[in-house]
């Protein structure tokens, strides 16, 4: 026999790792969130310059050629930083020889888009309504409450950014004029921050 | 301090890969060969004994089906290789904080 506590670390290990995908890249996450900054820039820019200052009667986001413009910043960065997680990942998953398609990461990926994708969902239909002043609160809401739900399934930081986020949302929906000011600080910072922890915990 | 270790080491469980299964399916409603495979890194062959020798201890129930064209055989345990793991890991854990005194 052998002594009983390899037994429950080997008991414990295999029970996480069944569980739970630990190939979550953190750099990915600091990537991300420079990826988001640099939009939340450019869209800055857009929607106040020249007039360059924050709060009421400043945003004109009713300009077509704007929207088109804003949502083609958004698309990009949505685009790059999924590409970008899904190939640090799957690289983070081949170092340390773990599978990458597993049912955890299946788990993982689907607690996490379902209220991802119905956010962005409900981002167009208030777009639709020209309810604009509520996107940057609907989706950082529901990216947190996303990112709670998945946390389940991955490395535990997860949590934590997930209320982060969900907590900037409910701030941004009490005072929407601030409403970029806000996204810029929970998709770009707080991807930064928790990705950088990531990254010098499980990473290295 | 020399007294009886209360739970029960179970000889199924004494094998590494039998254990890894139940350790993953104590934590997973079901579990495929493949994933099985994949996970403990272990030959079709060796796997499919492990997962024979606990089906007949019935520890664990097996259900054959389909994804598209593929079988798939999902793994689940049953209530008795639950209790039957539970009570082999409460001997381990009594064993640690027995020794401890």
């Amino acid at each position: 026999m052998r002594k009983p506590e390899q037994e429950l670390a080997e008991i414990k290990s295999m029970m996480e790792r069944s569980t739970r995908f630990l190939s979550l890249s953190g750099l990915a996450g600091v990537l991300a969130g420079i990826y988001a900054f640099v939009g939340a820039g450019i869209a800055y820019y857009w929607i106040y310059f020249p007039a360059s200052t924050y709060g009421k009667e400043t945003v004109q986001i009713n300009r077509a050629e704007l929207q088109v413009n804003l949502l083609a910043v958004a698309l990009v960065v949505l685009v790059l930083a999924i590409g970008t997680a899904y190939l640090l990942s799957q690289q983070k998953s081949q170092r340390n020889s773990q599978q990458f398609w597993s049912p955890a990461s299946k788990r993982f990926l689907l607690a996490l888009f379902i209220p991802v994708i119905s956010g962005g969902l409900f981002s167009f239909a208030l777009i639709h309504q020209s309810a604009y002043e509520l996107i940057a609160p609907a989706t950082l809401i529901f990216y947190g409450l996303g990112l709670i739900n998945a946390s389940h399934f991955t490395l535990g930081e997860i949590k934590n950014l997930g209320i982060g986020q969900l907590f900037l949302g409910i701030l941004a929906a009490f005072f929407p004029d601030f409403g970029l000011i806000y996204w810029a600080i929970g998709f770009g910072i707080l991807h930064v921050i928790y990705g950088s922890m990531m990254y010098y915990k499980h990473d290295r | 301090m020399i007294g009886k270790v209360e739970g029960t080491y179970n000889k199924a469980f004494e094998n590494v890969i039998r254990l890894r299964i139940m350790s993953i399916l104590m934590v997973n409603e079901q579990y495929d060969f493949n994933s099985f495979k994949e996970i403990l890194e272990v030959t079709d062959g060796n796997l499919a004994s492990h997962l024979r020798n606990l089906e007949n201890a019935e520890y664990i129930f097996v259900q054959k089906t389909f994804a598209g064209r593929k079988p798939l055989t999902n793994y689940s345990a049953t209530p008795a290789g639950k209790r039957a793991f539970q009570s082999h890991l409460d001997f381990l854990e009594n064993l640690i904080n027995q020794n401890k005194v």
